[in-house]
Order: C-alpha cells, then sequence, then structure tokens
C-alpha cells in the first residue's frame, strides 16, 4: 500500500508539473536559505580554526569611556594601557591575551604592492589561539618583553615571497621595519575574527610609541576560562575592575562601561545598541531570530498548505472514485500525506543540493579568506523536519476533511 | 441478491426537505441484467447509490447477499464494496493523472494483492473489454467509447457480484453505446453478474431483463 502510493505519488507529481514545480520551488528554496543563513551565523558564532576555543573565550571588543556627567563619549575598541594595567591582571581567567586590531598595510616586492593583514599580539596570543603551525615556533615572552623583530607568517604569505623552500631566518619588510621569519601558520579564515591576520609581530615592536598611554582604542583582548562556568565569576571581576581603574588624569572623572562577551552576546550587543551595558542577554536575540526563522519557514508553509487544498479539492472526484471502489478514510489521508512527504522527500534534496552549492560558491570566492562554508546538518535536519510537519498538516488536514466526504458529493466532484 | 425494504430518502437541508425516493420495494436476484428508467431528478441516481451502499437511506433497509447494510460502518462498507460491487459512471470517473493500467488497478489496491497479481488482473480485464494497447495511455488520449471500456474494465477488475451502471451509455453515441451494452451484456452471460443499470434510452433498457420504473421518486412499474 505505501509503495503504491508512493508510486502513484510520484506519477501524480510528474503529470501536474506546475504544482509541482511551485511546491518544490517554495519548498528548497526555503530550505537553502536557512541553510546558507546559519552556515554563515554559525561560523562566526563557532569561528573553528585557531578560534576552536572559542567556547570557553569571552571577548573584549569595545568599550565606552564617559566623562563625568556623560558630557563626552569615546565608544570603539579599547586601548593598550587598559587592557595591560587592568584587564591582563584579572585572577579568574585562565590565560589573557591582548592583541591589536586588524590593520591593513602595504608591502613592496620591487614594483609590485601587496597589501597584507598584519596584528600586533603578546606571546599569550599564541597560548590562547590554536594556531597550526607548518614551520617554526611563535615569539614567546622574551620576544616581547625585548621587543625582538620577529614574525610569525601564514602560509599565503609565505608562498607569495619565499616560494615553496622554508622561510624560517628569512626577512620580511613591513612599514620600514625588518622582520626576521620565525614560524609559519596555516592560513586562517577571515571570519575567525581575533586570529586572522597575515603576519603577526610582537606588539612592543610598534613604531610608535603612544599606544601605551591609551585607554581607548587599537586593541582587543580574549579571556580563556577554564571551563565556561567560569563566566559569570570573569564578568563579575571585569565588571569589579571597572571600578577601579587607574586613569592617566585622576581628575579626570572619567567612567569605562561594557563587558567582556561571548560571540553571541557580541551579535547581540551590536544587534541591540547595547554598548554601555555590563551585560547583554542573548535570549532576546535568540528569540528573534528563531521567530524570524519561523516566520521564514511559516510563509511557504502556508502558500504550500493552500496550495494542497487548492489541489485537493481539483481532486474530489478522485476521492470519490476511490472511496467507490474501497478505499476508506485511512487510505486516503495516508495516500495524500504520502505524497506530500515525497514532495518534501525531493525538496530537501534539491534544498540541501542548493544549499551546499551557494556555499561552496561563498568558499570559492574571495568574499571571506581562507574561509570554508559548509551546510550544518543540524539546521537542515530541523528546517527540513519542520517543513515536513507544516506539509504533513498542510496535507493531513485537508485529505482528512475530504475522506470524511461523502462519497456522491465527492464523485460531483464536491458539489452537492 | 439486492433487496430494498420500504426505502425511502429524504435530503434535508435548514430551509427544505426534498424528497427523493418513497417505499421502494424491489428485489433483484442474483445473475439479473436490470434497468431502472425514469425522467430526470426521480431519483434513478440516488435509488443505484443506495444499492452500492454510497448513499444510506432514510427509511427501510437494503440488504445485499442477504447481509442488512443499515448498521455497516463506513470502513465496512468500503470493504464491503471493494469485494462485492464495482460502478460504471455516465461521465466515466477515470482518474485523469493516471495511466489506463492504474485506473483500471484502483479496486484491487485496496485489496492484499501483490503488485504483479494486480497488473495479471489489469491486463486480464483490459484484454476483456478489448483496450490491451491502450494500457500506457492517459484517459485524455481515448475516445469517449474506449473511456467508458476502461471504466467498464475498472469495475470488473475485483470480479465483483453486481455491476452498478449509471448511464453508462449516456454520453456515448450510438455505435459505442451499443460496444458497451453488448459487453455488459457478454459480462452478465458469462460471469453470471448481477448488473443494475439506469438508462434513459428504451433500446437500451429493453435488452435488459426486466425495467423497474420511477416517477418522482416512487416505483410505478416492477
Amino acid at each position: 500500500m505505501i509503495l503504491n502510493a508512493i508510486k502513484i505519488a510520484l506519477k501524480v507529481l510528474a503529470r501536474r508539473k506546475f504544482f509541482t514545480f511551485i511546491s518544490l520551488f517554495g519548498t528548497s528554496f526555503t530550505l537553502i536559505v536557512l541553510v546558507v543563513v546559519a552556515a554563515l551565523l554559525d561560523i562566526f558564532i563557532r569561528p573553528g580554526g585557531p578560534e576552536r576555543n572559542m567556547p570557553r573565550m569571552l571577548g573584549l571588543y569595545q568599550c565606552v569611556m564617559k566623562s563625568e556627567g556623560g558630557n563626552s563619549t569615546w565608544s570603539g575598541s579599547p586601548g593598550y594601557r587598559f587592557l595591560s594595567r587592568h584587564v591582563k591582571t584579572m585572577q579568574s581567567p585562565e590565560k589573557i591575551t591582548i592583541f591589536s586590531s586588524h590593520n591593513t598595510v602595504s608591502i613592496y616586492e620591487g614594483t609590485d604592492k601587496y597589501n597584507i593583514g598584519l596584528r600586533h599580539t603578546d606571546a599569550t596570543y599564541w597560548e590562547v589561539l590554536d594556531f597550526r603551525f607548518i614551520e617554526g615556533v611563535p615569539f614567546d615572552a622574551h620576544h616581547e618583553q625585548q621587543a625582538s623583530q620577529v614574525a610569525v607568517i601564514n602560509q599565503q604569505t609565505k608562498e607569495r615571497f619565499f616560494g615553496s623552500g622554508s622561510a624560517l631566518g628569512e626577512t620580511i619588510e613591513i612599514d620600514g621595519q625588518t622582520f626576521e621569519v620565525i614560524g609559519v601558520v596555516e592560513n586562517v579564515p577571515a571570519t575567525n575574527r581575533s586570529a586572522y591576520a597575515d603576519v603577526w609581530v610582537p606588539i612592543p615592536t610598534k613604531k610608535n610609541r603612544d599606544y601605551l598611554d591609551a585607554m581607548m582604542g587599537g586593541f582587543n583582548a580574549l579571556l580563556l576560562a577554564r571551563s565556561r562556568s567560569d563566566f559569570p565569576a570573569i564578568k563579575r571581576e571585569y565588571a569589579a575592575v571597572l571600578q577601579q581603574i587607574d586613569w592617566p588624569d585622576p581628575h579626570g572623572d572619567f567612567e569605562m562601561l561594557g563587558g567582556v562577551d561571548t560571540p553571541l552576546e557580541v551579535m547581540a550587543r551590536k544587534f541591540f545598541n547595547e554598548t554601555e551595558e555590563g551585560e547583554v542577554s542573548t535570549g532576546v536575540l535568540t528569540a528573534v531570530m528563531s521567530l524570524a526563522a519561523l516566520i521564514f519557514m511559516l510563509l511557504p508553509s502556508m502558500n504550500l498548505t493552500n496550495i494542497n487544498l487548492s489541489r485537493i479539492m481539483e481532486r474530489a472526484s478522485e476521492i470519490g472514485i476511490r472511496k467507490s471502489f474501497g478505499a476508506n478514510s485511512r487510505h486516503l489521508v495516508l495516500q495524500f500525506v504520502i505524497e506530500n512527504l515525497v514532495l518534501t522527500a525531493i525538496a530537501g534534496l534539491i534544498g540541501f543540493l542548493g544549499a551546499y552549492v551557494i556555499l561552496w560558491s561563498i568558499t570559492q570566492s574571495d568574499l571571506f579568506a581562507y574561509a570554508t562554508f559548509s551546510p550544518n546538518f543540524r539546521v537542515f535536519a530541523a528546517g527540513l523536519l519542520l517543513i515536513l510537519v507544516f506539509g504533513t498538516m498542510s496535507g493531513v488536514y485537508p485529505a482528512w476533511k475530504m475522506a470524511r466526504m461523502h462519497p456522491v458529493y465527492a464523485l460531483k466532484g464536491g458539489q452537492s | 441478491m439486492i433487496q430494498l425494504e420500504q426505502v425511502g430518502k429524504v435530503y434535508r437541508t435548514e430551509k427544505i426537505e426534498t424528497l427523493a425516493l418513497a417505499d421502494v420495494n424491489i428485489s433483484i436476484p442474483q445473475g439479473a441484467f436490470v434497468s431502472i428508467m425514469g425522467p430526470s431528478g426521480c431519483g434513478k441516481s440516488t435509488l443505484l447509490n443506495m444499492m452500492g451502499l454510497l448513499d444510506q437511506p432514510s427509511d427501510g433497509e437494503v440488504r445485499i447477499s442477504g447481509q442488512n447494510m443499515s448498521h455497516m460502518g463506513d470502513g465496512d462498507l468500503a470493504r464491503f464494496r471493494n469485494q462485492h460491487i464495482g460502478f460504471v459512471f455516465q461521465s466515466f470517473h477515470l482518474i485523469p493523472d493516471l495511466k489506463v493500467i492504474d485506473n483500471v488497478e484502483i479496486p484491487l489496491l485496496y485489496r492484499s494483492l501483490t503488485h504483479k497479481e494486480r497488473t495479471r488482473l489489469a491486463h486480464a480485464a483490459l484484454d476483456r473489454v478489448g483496450l490491451s494497447s491502450r494500457v500506457d495511455h492517459f484517459p485524455s488520449q481515448l475516445s469517449g467509447g474506449q473511456q467508458q471500456r476502461v471504466a467498464i474494465a475498472r469495475a470488473i477488475v475485483g470480479e465483483p457480484s453486481y455491476i452498478l451502471a449509471d448511464e453508462p451509455t449516456g454520453n456515448l453515441d450510438s455505435q459505442m453505446g451499443d460496444q458497451v451494452m453488448g459487453i455488459l451484456e457478454g459480462l452478465n452471460e458469462e460471469r453470471q453478474a448481477t448488473i443494475v443499470m439506469v438508462t434513459h434510452d428504451e433500446e437500451m433498457a429493453k435488452r435488459s431483463h426486466r425495467i423497474i420504473r420511477l416517477f418522482d421518486g416512487r416505483q410505478v412499474d416492477a
């Protein structure tokens, strides 16, 4: 019975090409968008690469400095003085690293100009983030203290400037400074907010020393917790730190606001523009995103229900015929549900393949350097399940309604 | 045997009551070929629907093969129709999305048969009505006469004891109508199938064993 219903479903779908196309397009398009958006979000929330330990990390990317009374407000990335004197000394995190924001600088080789991403970092950076070294080692605390002109470069930079041989011991000139290459790492995806760069050098090699006194600007920090359960304690300690800042100008009456965030909290902070709050709630953001996804799913599902309803009304006569020849309500409901399931399964396959092709295209493009996007099976499965539920419901209700129709009326096409 | 005792049917809406049948007593023995005649709206199709268990009487009882059908549930009625009754409709009622062979197989889908067995029986039924060469056609690719022959193949594929035909020649020209009548007569003679046929055509009716006449929902001649 079920095999036969599948066979009939395929025949009906093949014959009703327009209906089949509309239904398949609606469902597979919804799945494609859902899976692609989820894959893009996922790679920022769970970045992988050197940031694979991100679930244990809190980031400090933004803070707000206000003068007393709020006459002047500076909002942006924190400064080195604030991070090194107040954040780096925090006790509750396992490790804390300070590093500069990603800067694009130009390197000249002969007449050719290359733009590369540069970061200044401390030595702990290499302990907090999980870089894969192809050759050499990272710079250490000694290099940092001595302001050694050493650099770690990525594979692409190595291949561009030094070819296929070893780059260790070679030098690279950046912005008038010469650095010795001591390590080469695998390329880092651009979606790694804290790790992405082409060249990494020690912070003290910065030519301009103004950063040493800056409370705001140019730097970020990552706080690695022993476990996620330490997050509340770290957040509390950071809040306490903000109350006891040693300001360069003791008469300035400044205050520092903001918080340390998980990637999702960073999103929520931006989404709701809550730059000054110590803590942001991700619940509302999750609810808003879930609701948006649900509405997005609901629209094609309602459309499918509508199509199903009108389609099944067109088939009232068929229901009458089947009832006349011995079909009971269960047979009819089963047949229409299987038709919907077959349709959804085909749409699911198209949706998954479509999402895969789009994500592969994004990966191949230079939109996000070195990043690899792949479909998230959990999102795909959840989306498919939702569509399946909506699709089944949209098929069951009309089928159940029609299956109960008086056979004589059904034979007349649902007209009395 | 089909027996109708004191059968009446009233269609009720909020505003009006329509008497479709009243006090109908009919007994059709096994193997009979009976025609039902009467003017439009006199209750012929309603009567046929009662016999085919597609509709329930408001009064009286319908007995088929000795069983009182009044107390059967929908599931049992569906099973009985599937096992014992075959329908032929004026407008053929073939499913346009399905090929001829799949249309003919429909009654067998609701029996415990293998695909191979269903196909064998459907081919045999189509052979019986002379349409073996049209198994893979869709209904829209056939003439009216051919479509009605497919409908007859569908009605007989399950070898039912009763074939109920509602104006089976009504949409056909005289030559095709004659062909369809020939098939029905053959089924009646060779397989002893009981055939009840609603018709407007006096000539067709005369070819049956007996004519039941209705007027305004009442039996006027049996």
